[in-house]
């Protein structure tokens, strides 16, 4: 049960990595390779208003989460956009955005290592245990996973209720047929993005408080957002939740049954073997 | 030739030519240092710690100082830094650019066991000198005598791993550690698992029981099953040969899951200011990597120094001996001036005042007298343990977490 516990705590932790990315990719059609970068900055942000003013993580992701929404609306308007008029394919609009976000990580790195230099950073948040079922957990773990359960369900529900999130999903499904039923598919990606920025950066902030983190542990997020994402479909936030949670709990179950040395061998037999049975994702549509 | 690199300075256009533009003064005026180590990376948490600090703080003395004193003329340091962003192939470039386009005369040694190595074959090549610091290796014997240039300063593997074994067996002869069983865990990277191979038999020889032997990849992003087992096979000390995020990371499910030990011990980054700043009274007791002799003028003094010029504390390892490589290669240039291979000579042949002691390589390119065990005592790290320095502190037991 324990094991069940832990596992679906580190679940929710990889949702919390994985979910900006999904809006990002599957909505906005950007392969968002600074998208760690984007976590560690809000990692940095929660770090900062912690050690200085003592203020909770759990606040400081209400300062995060606009202002990373308008620096990512930002950086889709100013960089992307421009990528997603000239591309005349999907597939080139790919290409490049691997290659434009691959620089900006870049980039973010450097200006992050110029604001805060690039030492490790972490700092002690709820690092106390909590009782649940007569085992102990980390409150800070424990915080971030109903973070992100409450993340999860108003993006849930705001994309299958609300009329700005439906047209997010038509997005998703079929770019061009949104433009025919006037769905402003330019000012919509834009916010996708931002909104997926946004997300990323509430993630850094809630894991940092257990993490400890430099300017340069983002790639390490990304790939595992990535795998997150892939195995759960593209486009899909119920996919990266389950693929999350999934993960979590294999990792888990492989770290105390058979030997913690194993988690990562377990991660990528898993994504193996749902790219063989089931190579769209989870919940991903079979491309026609 | 100025102009133009101005120019290009103006545009933006390279960061190469951003790092040789400062380089204005006649090349006979200055020495030129290289350095290259990761800014970026997986290792620049350490390196912006322990290493780029000192070459600042060392770089700013000697200039404030006049400048090195080369045959009787005072020259001014000037250093051209590379970042390899932790990657072996760049650091291998970088000291081919140094070595060839910079014309340095000397080049720090690059930062890591793996950098360090793989950087070996070109110092020797191009005739540099090389003083690693945070190489670990048991390979020293066999990597001086291939590379005559190389030279040691921080340590063996064995020797790491035996003096924690020291350490225990010298506190169950004292009664403090009430029992044989070691739990101990290793980071799956080429460090831990050397130190773990090194340390397992150690321990049988001594006599202590292994109920928890267990391996984790690198960046593992939850440890709570490691501890939860560790503790489950009720050690009376835990050991973990671990890198800087695991060593926080066990340290925190340790104070969480309450793992009641008699002995904790975390290898690197355990003597890192934020460590103790980080868990502060739960850190008291904890055993680590390295250590320092933090009561001695000479680490005050530079202690002192170090915070002034780079604005952090150092830590109670690695930096000071990196500070200390550094006063060797002065020494050495000071005494056979830009000649590299009389300056290797010189090092092998003399000893050396460092803010750690004396310090010389006679032996195999290595220096002998290292520190191997810390503990935070009363909120420093001081060294418990050491192959011949002074001011050692007795070891204390772990009194639980808070």
């Amino acid at each position: 049960m324990d094991i069940m516990i832990i596992g679906l705590l580190l679940g929710g932790t990889y949702a919390l990595i994985a979910l900006g990315l999904n809006l990002q990719y599957g909505v906005a059609r950007i392969m968002n390779l600074a998208n760690g970068e984007m976590l560690v900055a809000g990692g940095f942000t929660a770090f900062w208003f912690y050690t200085a003013g003592q203020i909770s993580p759990l606040l400081t992701i209400f300062i995060v989460a606009p202002v990373a929404f308008a620096l990512n609306w930002l950086i889709y308007r100013i960089m992307l956009e421009p990528l997603v008029k000239r591309a005349k394919t999907r597939g080139q609009l790919e290409v490049d955005s691997i290659l434009a976000t691959f620089g900006l990580s870049f980039v973010a790195v450097g200006l992050m290592l110029a604001a805060f230099g690039g030492d490790y950073f972490n700092y002690s948040f709820l690092a106390k245990p909590v009782t649940i079922m007569g085992d102990t957990y980390a409150q800070n773990r424990v915080a971030a996973f109903v973070a992100a359960v409450i993340i999860c369900a108003v993006l849930y529900g705001w994309l299958n209720w609300s009329r700005s999130g439906l047209s997010i999903r038509a997005l998703s499904v079929s770019p061009e047929s949104a433009r025919l039923v006037g769905i402003n598919t330019r000012s919509l990606s834009a916010v996708a993005f931002a909104l997926g920025g946004a997300v990323t950066a509430t993630g850094g902030a809630l894991v940092s408080s257990f993490l400890t983190l430099d300017a340069s542990a983002g790639i390490a997020f990304t790939l595992k957002a990535l795998i997150i994402v892939i195995m759960g479909g593209v486009g899909d936030i119920r996919g990266t939740i389950i693929a999350a949670l999934l993960l979590g709990v294999v990792e888990t179950l492989v770290a105390s049954l058979i030997d913690p040395g194993l988690t990562l061998a377990a991660a990528y037999t898993l994504f193996i073997l749902i790219l063989l049975f089931r190579p769209q994702g989870l919940f991903g549509r079979r491309p026609t | 030739m100025t102009m133009k690199r101005r120019t290009a300075l103006k545009l933006g256009v390279a960061a190469a030519a951003g790092l040789a533009a400062p380089r204005l003064a006649l090349a006979s005026d200055v020495v030129t240092i290289g350095a290259v180590a990761p800014k970026t990376g997986p290792l620049a948490g350490g390196s912006n710690v322990s290493h780029w600090p000192n070459i600042k703080l060392w770089s700013t003395q000697v200039n404030e100082a006049g400048g090195l004193n080369v045959g009787g003329t005072r020259k001014m340091v000037e250093v051209v830094e590379y970042d390899d962003q932790t990657n072996p192939g760049e650091t291998i470039k970088a000291v081919q650019r140094l070595a060839t386009q910079d014309k340095a005369d000397f080049i720090v040694a690059p930062y890591g066991t793996g950098l360090n190595i793989a950087a070996a074959p070109l110092f020797d090549r191009y005739g540099y000198p090389q003083i690693a610091v945070t190489a670990i290796t048991d390979q020293i014997d066999s990597l001086s005598s291939k590379f005559p240039g190389m030279f040691f300063t921080l340590g063996s593997t064995t020797a790491f791993a035996s003096d924690v074994v020291n350490v225990l067996s010298k506190m169950r002869d004292e009664g403090t550690l009430t029992g044989n069983r070691i739990a101990m865990v290793n980071v799956a990277d080429a460090f831990g698992i050397e130190l773990a191979a090194a340390g397992r038999p150690l321990f049988e020889k001594a006599g202590f029981d292994i109920v928890y032997d267990t391996s984790y990849p690198l960046g593992t992003q939850d440890l709570s099953p490691v501890v939860k087992a560790a503790k489950a096979a009720n050690p009376n000390a835990f050991i973990a040969w671990s890198y800087p995020p695991d060593t926080f990371g066990l340290t925190e499910q340790a104070v969480i899951e309450d793992l009641k030990v008699e002995a904790y011990y975390t290898a690197v980054a355990t003597s890192f200011p934020a460590f103790g700043g980080r868990f502060a009274a739960a850190a008291e007791g904890i055993l680590g990597a390295g250590g320092v002799n933090p009561d001695s003028e000479a680490f005050k003094a530079y202690a002192a120094a170090h915070e002034a010029v780079t604005g952090a504390k150092p830590d109670y390892w690695a930096s000071a001996t990196t500070y200390s490589s550094l006063q060797v290669l002065q020494q050495a240039i000071e005494a056979a001036g830009l000649d590299r291979d009389a300056v290797k000579e010189h090092i092998r042949s003399h000893s050396f005042d460092t803010i750690l002691g004396d310090m010389s390589f006679k032996t195999h390119n290595n220096n002998e007298k290292y520190w191997t065990v810390g503990q935070w005592q009363d909120g420093v790290f001081h060294g418990v343990a050491s192959t011949g320095r002074d001011g050692a502190k007795p070891v204390r037991v772990k009194h639980g977490w808070s």
